[in-house]
């Protein structure tokens, strides 16, 4: 090696100049992507045929399938040793699938449901909504139940009367005593109304004003209306609770964080299918003789509880992702313990959970198919019926294809939402 | 360490130091665990003084600062705020945090807000101002570190100067009758630290009290009054900016001082 540096001094500036033509336009795309070398070369095409073959399999036979048809007989007949698909099954058992043994001309009270809530979801999900959509938002979770279950007026007002009685509470104690008691009494209270109150309130008034709509049981609910109604009330439950056992999980206070921790393990330790037959059998062990406490409810309980043990571990790995320095900048401002985890930590740990919130989200909903396995009528229950139908019986890749399909749709979509969630909070940071 | 070259002198006329006392401590001792970090700190800050802290690294300069504010507790000894005792009692600690701005080397701007919302959450939640009178205030503190134009950015869009001048505004908002900086300029470039220093020079002169951790000596000598030298966990030596550079006392002093000048 010599000592000698050799001099330079570059005197013109180099310009701008186009890349070689053959990273760009599709055909660049296609040699860069597809035929790099040989060998991936020979995978591309490998897949190609294997795409060619499914597709030339599976176009004819659904596309050439049969539509009008009372039984899988009729379709075979009418195809005449073709292989198609006999759609007709879901053609004629297409509002079972939909909505169960729901009365046919009341699904408009599902539908209205599910209208309402989209309404409601508009301000929560999407910025620079109107700001009067709030009363929806906040008027559905009563709304909502009262159009599925129908009834007396007064169940949805009692219901909502338990979080003015809890907020009530809580403010005088929260003045008189100390905020700590206020969280705890308000909530309590707002419990014993509606264990113990709540019901004779509903009771006593419709006896003096009886308003209702015509009820219906739960043991009509079915298909994907089932589906849908315990996979959002499973999603909007299990959220807050997630929020809220994550929080406890990071607590200083020793009772608050093994009461997190220890539910959060239990709950993951088992298997949903376990907690689904707890629902069924034993719940109504435990609650005082006489109270008739409804199976979907009792099923959505256990889903929420499943979930938000999974919903307070990914948002316990938002919060982990958190500098240490955001909560000491808010301590140092004089924001207070849930000021600061409202404004600054929450938005910040939910941006960054978002892919794991969603995901929960998708498994939950795609979860509720196992309430089939305890005897309930989600889409899964009614392939299962209708394949015990005679007139259907040996019907499978149709029904099970259909329930997949719109599964998918609804996922697809979630999933996109969060893609959509995930630039729109992007504040080019880190 | 290299001294900054300040482009105006600061006027030390205008820096008057009050009699009132705004922070004392009394024989404060802080362990981390059994690491006894702070030992017997004895401290009286009048109102309207400079403060500087140096040390070597791990002296326990940001833990002693950070006891002010109550974002460490300590264990023994008396600290009190504008006459306030800071114990584990909540309400005291709160009315202490509205009263004491702190900068943090790392900024600690909240990412997910724009340079605006990050001046105004403070005084619209601790201090119930309305929203409209507490976004004047922030312009008006963003034009002093003169960022106005950037208030509709997000702090992920600017320069680390810019950055730490905007937590400097975001602290001012609150009007706080005090000042912590946790070394605030080391983490910037040279060229980015002076922007920062000018604008704590403009505020020691509008007669803020401030306690700086920091290696900056030139600031030392253009504003402080009074440096204290920390070595483990405890205050080594103090004195007037002049004589604590020209005749430092203790070896240990002699020591730091020949490592970073
Ligand atoms: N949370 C903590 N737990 C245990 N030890 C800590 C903790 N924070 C700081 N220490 C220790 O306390 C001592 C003092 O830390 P401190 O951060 O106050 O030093 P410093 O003087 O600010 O140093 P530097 O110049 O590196 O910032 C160090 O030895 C450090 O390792
Ligand atoms: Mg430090």
């Amino acid at each position: 090696m010599s000592d000698k540096v050799t001099a330079y001094v570059r005197t013109e500036m180099l310009e701008e100049k186009a890349p070689p033509s053959l990273n760009t336009g599709p055909l660049g795309w296609i040699r860069e992507n597809l035929f790099p070398n040989w060998f991936s070369s020979i995978l591309t095409l490998v897949s190609l045929w294997i795409i060619y073959k499914m597709l030339v399999a599976f176009i004819p036979w659904a596309f050439g399938g049969v539509w009008n048809a009372s039984s899988l007989n009729e379709c075979r007949e009418i195809l005449q040793g073709v292989d198609a698909a006999c759609w007709a099954v879901i053609h004629e058992r297409f509002w079972q699938l939909m909505y169960g043994f729901y009365p046919d001309h009341l699904y408009w009270r599902p539908n209205l449901a599910l209208i309402l809530l989209i309404v409601a979801l508009v301000p929560v999900l999407f910025e620079g909504a109107p700001r009067k959509l709030l009363w929806i938002s906040v008027a559905t979770p009563f709304v909502g139940p009262w159009l599925l279950w129908g009834g007396t007026i007064w169940t949805p007002v009692a219901a909502a009367l338990g979080f003015v009685v809890g907020i009530a509470v809580y403010r005088l104690t929260a003045s008189a005593l100390s905020n700590l008691a206020g969280l705890v009494l308000g909530p309590l209270a707002a419990v014993i109304w509606w264990i113990l109150l709540a019901g004779r309130f509903s009771d006593l008034v419709s006896s003096i004003l009886p308003l209702g709509i015509e009820p219906v049981e739960s043991r009509m609910f079915g298909g994907f209306m089932l589906a849908i109604t315990l996979g959002i009330t499973g999603i909007a439950a299990s959220f807050p609770l997630g929020i809220i056992l994550a929080l406890g999980r990071q607590s200083n206070l020793i009772i608050v964080k093994t009461l997190s921790v220890g539910f959060i393990e239990f709950i993951r330790g088992v298997p949903l299918i376990t907690l689904l037959f707890v629902a069924q059998v034993m719940l109504a062990y435990f609650l005082p003789k006489g109270t008739d406490f409804d199976i979907i409810l009792r099923v959505m309980i256990m889903i929420t509880l499943f979930a938000a043990a999974y919903m307070a571990e990914v948002i316990r790995g938002g919060l982990a992702a958190l500098p240490k320095g955001q909560y000491e900048a808010a301590d140092a401002l004089g924001l207070n313990y849930w000021q600061a985890q409202r404004l600054i930590i929450m938005p910040q740990a939910l941006k960054i959970a978002i892919p794991g919130i969603v995901s929960t989200f998708i498994g939950l909903f795609k979860d509720t198919t196992l309430v089939s396995i305890i005897g309930l009528a989600d889409p899964i229950g009614w392939v299962k019926f209708i394949q015990a139908d005679a007139a259907w019986n040996g019907i499978v890749w149709e029904l099970y294809g259909f329930v997949a399909l719109v599964f998918f749709i609804i996922c697809f979509s979630m999933s996109r939402y969060s893609m959509y969630l995930e630039r729109k909070l992007e504040t080019g940071h880190k | 360490m290299s001294e900054v070259e300040f482009d105006h002198h600061a006027d030390r006329s205008r820096m008057q130091v009050s009699d009132e006392v705004a922070i004392e401590v009394v024989n404060m001792n802080k362990w981390y665990g059994s690491f006894h970090v702070l030992r017997d700190i004895n401290l009286t800050v009048n109102r309207g003084e400079r403060i500087v802290i140096c040390g070597p690294s791990g002296s326990g300069k940001s833990t002693l600062i950070r006891c002010m504010n109550r974002l460490e507790e300590h264990q023994e000894g008396k600290i009190i705020v504008d006459g306030i005792e800071l114990t584990s009692d909540l309400k005291n600690i709160d009315k202490v945090r509205r009263e004491v701005g702190m900068v943090f080397q790392h900024f600690n701007l909240f990412p997910h807000l724009t340079i605006l919302e990050n001046c105004t959450l403070a005084p619209i939640w601790v201090r119930k101002t309305p929203r409209r009178e507490a976004e004047e205030t922030a312009m008006h503190f963003l034009e002093k570190v003169k960022i106005p134009e950037q208030a509709h950015k997000y702090p992920g869009q600017l320069s680390g100067g810019q950055q730490q001048r905007v937590a400097i505004a975001r602290s001012l908002c609150m009007k706080p009758r005090i000042m912590l900086f946790d070394e605030p300029t080391s983490a910037l470039d040279p060229e980015m630290i002076k922007e920062v220093l000018d604008t704590m020079i403009e505020l020691a002169e509008e007669g803020m009290t401030m306690l700086v951790v920091t290696h900056e000596m030139g600031f030392a000598k253009e504003v402080a009054n009074r440096v204290i030298f920390m070595d483990a966990g405890q205050i080594v030596e103090q004195n007037e900016p002049e004589e604590f550079f020209s005749n430092p006392q203790s070896e240990r002093t002699k020591l730091f001082l020949s490592q970073i000048l």
